[in-house]
């Protein structure tokens, strides 16, 4: 504790040496109210001047809007127009007005014969009823029905959520296309990049279309039991919806020197969700709780992508029913 | 014109005199820090008369339009009508960009100064009674503000709103059990939503959410009428009276400065400084985003949060009970408002004060209040700052994995070492009466020839002690 202390007086030492100087304020308690109300010309000069200058800069930014609109000019103009305001506005406050203090008196809140006599009238507004509680109950039920025909029609909002929301585009055989409808070939898949994939026809925004295409070495596969030729080469695709939050999975994290970096991954740039793509897109780390949905792949004879079947789980962020 | 008339013209139809004479003379009293609401209401003010003028050239559909603008590199694209309106409006209309940016920054300095103003009501115990009710009110506006600048920013459909929107998607589809149904109602059906989303947000954003922003300054202003304002001890001023300048003329007039200058302030921001350029950003696609992408900064804490949590999900019984956007998007700042609602009545619990103060603490004076708002601040700032992450990866370069374990821990040991350290700084503050911020207050003794002290006659005015 004692080093504490002084600690503590080498901070107030330091606070000390960089004060400000100044006498010691220390007056007797008083009545605070005063007016001075002097004449001052200059200031009224500035004020005016202040005033003259906000006008000429409101009608420059009027002609610069109808000869030159440029944006810099216009903010310029308008916001010099209005500090010139500012000024004028703050001179007259402090300058031109007569200085006073004020002392007002603060209302006293509670008036216990007021709440009385609110209390006496709620009172008596109940007197000469007999059947209290069945007007309570019936008031109840009137609410209730009312509270349900304004609630319900929310549900026209929306759709319900059943199980469309796991129904994707991809089946057997549908072609892999690039944005522009071009069928992807298996060679366009270089190792160390990434390609966004579409299934050909269907809409891209629907959250079941896009799909990433990465390519490792065949050898360093390690993808879950009962996938070994979803990956045709060792071109994988997974859903490019973060199993997280939604956002598209944007970005390859291919190593740039083997022996020391980290395995191939596909990164979230929103919540740095981070999928292993040899090991079936494993979460290694980030905050998603599942990985992304893997589309088993096959590769035509005229070498061009299609899909194998559908994703191995629900593509899109996690919710209640949530397919594991 | 005489200057009775006016007023015998009003008083005439409404017998307003008393009222007028009484307002003319309402009392406010002095210091800065009482001026961080009114910079909100500016700003609001601002955001108001800039967004009317938007409103006007802003088309709200997703519809899918080709862009013919002045934009040259955009040319030809398709792109949603929303974002197309935001680029015309941007390069087209005249002054458009200029009070599109003032608008922006308009919202950025509005939810400042909420905030510092919050920090401002706490730290002074002025969320106390009778000012709790509007304490809850100016709680509920930073909620309702916050949400207000998201949809903003997610009106123009750009990259950054369209990432925004995925992942306010991904935390309404969180929400255990109710959480599917909620989002695809709001959304009008899976994300990015039906034609009715786009339309939704924007009655949202302009006509429902500023209402209800204006219903609730109106109130809180009206509020702060009857109960006047709490001011610092001191010089004459006591828990039964307030002193200060008058409405008018000397207050108004400083007002009227305050507002001109916040409005000054904001269109040269406006128009000399860029911000949210959604042209180099590009349309939205869902199978779009970018690394290095930030919120606006009001959003940080919430990125932030969803970031640092650890990957956990509760599954049982074949159904995902809670997934992880849970945590960060929802829970964490229910608990944050939580607290800010709690703490009034926390506060009365704990130390059993249930009077009515109209005269404001300073923070030294309550150790322990002042001590846990310091720590609740940084473990949200704390959180808030991890939501840079990505551009600390893009800037510095520190691999995120590092990044979010050093934040989970601070996040976790700061507030801790926070509270202590404030605690014992207010009370050493309390006990010696220093106020290092206001110059010297010590007293100058001098050695006797006997060896006692003596204080040194007169107290010096100017000059330090040797």
């Amino acid at each position: 504790m004692k080093i504490l202390r002084w600690l503590w007086r080498g901070v107030l030492a330091l606070l000390l040496v960089f004060r400000r100087r100044g006498a010691p304020r220390a007056r007797p308690p008083r009545d605070p109210s005063e007016r001075e109300a002097r004449p001052r010309p200059r200031a009224e000069l500035l004020v005016a001047g202040a005033c003259a200058a906000a006008g000429a800069l409101g009608v420059a930014f009027a002609v610069l809007f109808v000869v030159d609109p440029d944006t810099q000019l216009l903010g310029a103009g308008l916001g010099a127009s209005l500090a010139a305001l500012a000024v004028a506005f703050i001179v007259a406050a402090r300058a031109v007005v007569p200085q006073e203090t004020a002392v007002e008196e603060r209302p006293e809140l509670v008036r216990e014969e007021e709440e009385q006599a609110v209390d006496e009238t709620v009172r008596e507004s109940g007197e000469g009823v007999t059947r209290r509680r069945l007007l309570g109950a019936a008031a109840g039920v009137a609410g209730a029905g009312l509270g349900a025909a304004f609630v319900v029609p929310v549900s026209a909002l929306g759709p319900n959520v059943a199980d469309r929301i796991n129904h994707t585009p991809w089946r057997r055989g549908r072609r892999l296309v690039h944005q522009d409808g071009r069928p992807i070939l298996a060679d366009e898949v270089e190792v160390k990049t990434m390609l966004t994939a579409f299934p050909v026809g269907a809409d891209p925004r629907q959250l079941g279309s896009p799909v990433v295409l990465v390519r490792v070495p065949v050898a360093e596969l390690d993808l879950p039991a009962g996938r070994r030729d979803w990956a045709p080469e060792g071109i994988l695709a997974y859903s490019k919806i973060c199993t997280h939050a939604g956002c598209a999975v944007a970005l390859y994290r291919a190593p740039l020197y083997e022996p020391t970096s980290r395995p191939p991954a596909l990164v979230c740039p929103c919540h740095y969700s981070t999928f292993d793509v040899r090991r079936g897109a494993q979460v290694t780390f980030g905050p998603a709780g599942r990985p992304l949905p893997q589309l088993p792949l096959m590769i035509a004879p005229d070498r061009s992508l299609r899909a194998a079947g559908g994703f191995s789980g629900s593509i899109g962020p996690a919710w209640w029913s949530v397919r594991r | 014109m005489n200057v009775e008339d006016p007023v015998r013209w009003v008083d005439e139809r409404l017998g307003a005199s008393p009222l007028l004479r009484k307002a003319l003379r309402y009392v406010f009293p002095d210091h800065w820090s009482f001026l961080l609401g009114e910079i909100a209401l500016y700003s609001f003010v601002v955001l108001v008369a800039s967004g009317i003028y938007l409103t006007l050239f802003f088309d709200a559909s997703s519809h899918p339009v080709v862009y013919h603008g002045s934009y040259a590199p955009l040319q030809g694209v398709t792109v949603s009508q929303a974002y197309a309106s935001t680029l015309d409006l941007s390069f087209d209309v005249p002054a458009g960009l200029l009070v599109r940016q003032t608008h922006h920054w308009a919202a950025l300095v509005f939810l400042v100064a909420i905030v510092l103003h919050l920090l401002r009501i706490f730290f002074t115990g002025a969320f106390r009674k009778p000012r709790d009710v509007n304490y809850f009110i100016g709680v509920t506006m930073l909620a309702v503000a916050v949400f207000e600048g998201f949809a903003g920013y997610s009106l123009p459909d750009d990259l950054l709103s369209g990432m925004g929107l995925a992942i306010a998607y991904g935390v309404a589809m969180s929400i255990p059990v109710l959480g599917g149904n909620a989002a695809f109602l709001a959304w009008g059906g899976q994300f990015p939503g039906s034609e009715a989303f786009e339309p939704r947000l924007f009655i949202a954003h302009v006509l429902i959410v500023p209402v209800l922003l204006a219903t609730l300054i109106a109130i809180h202003l009206a509020v702060i009428v009857r109960q006047k304002h709490s001011q610092f001890a001191g010089d004459g001023r006591t828990e039964r009276n307030v002193v200060g300048t008058p409405m008018w003329p000397g207050y108004a007039l400083r007002s009227l400065g305050l507002l001109m200058s916040v409005a000054a302030v904001l269109v040269l921001l406006g128009g000399l400084v860029q911000i949210n350029p959604i042209w180099q950003w590009g349309h939205y696609e869902p199978w779009q985003a970018t690394n290095g992408a930030q919120p606006d900064w009001y959003l940080g804490w919430l990125i932030g949060a969803l970031r640092l949590m650890p990957p956990i999900e509760i599954h049982f019984l074949g159904k995902t009970w809670v997934p992880n956007p849970f945590f960060g998007g929802v829970l964490f700042p229910t608990v944050v408002f939580a607290v800010l609602y709690a703490f009034p009545w926390l506060e009365r619990r704990l130390t059993g004060d249930r009077l009515r103060h109209d005269l404001l603490d300073r923070p030294r004076d309550r150790p322990r209040r002042t001590a846990f708002g310091a720590a609740f601040f940084t473990w949200v700032a704390t959180i808030f700052a991890a939501g840079s992450g990505d551009r600390i990866l893009v800037n510095v370069g520190i691999p995120y994995e590092d990044q979010v374990w050093f934040f989970r821990i601070v996040a976790l040991v700061a507030p801790v070492v926070v509270y202590l350290m404030v605690k014992w700084t207010c009370e050493q503050l309390r006990a010696t009466g220093a106020r290092p911020l206001r110059g010297w207050t010590g007293a100058v003794v001098r050695r006797t020839p006997a060896g006692g002290f003596e204080p040194e006659a007169p107290p010096p005015s100017t000059r330090p002690p040797p």
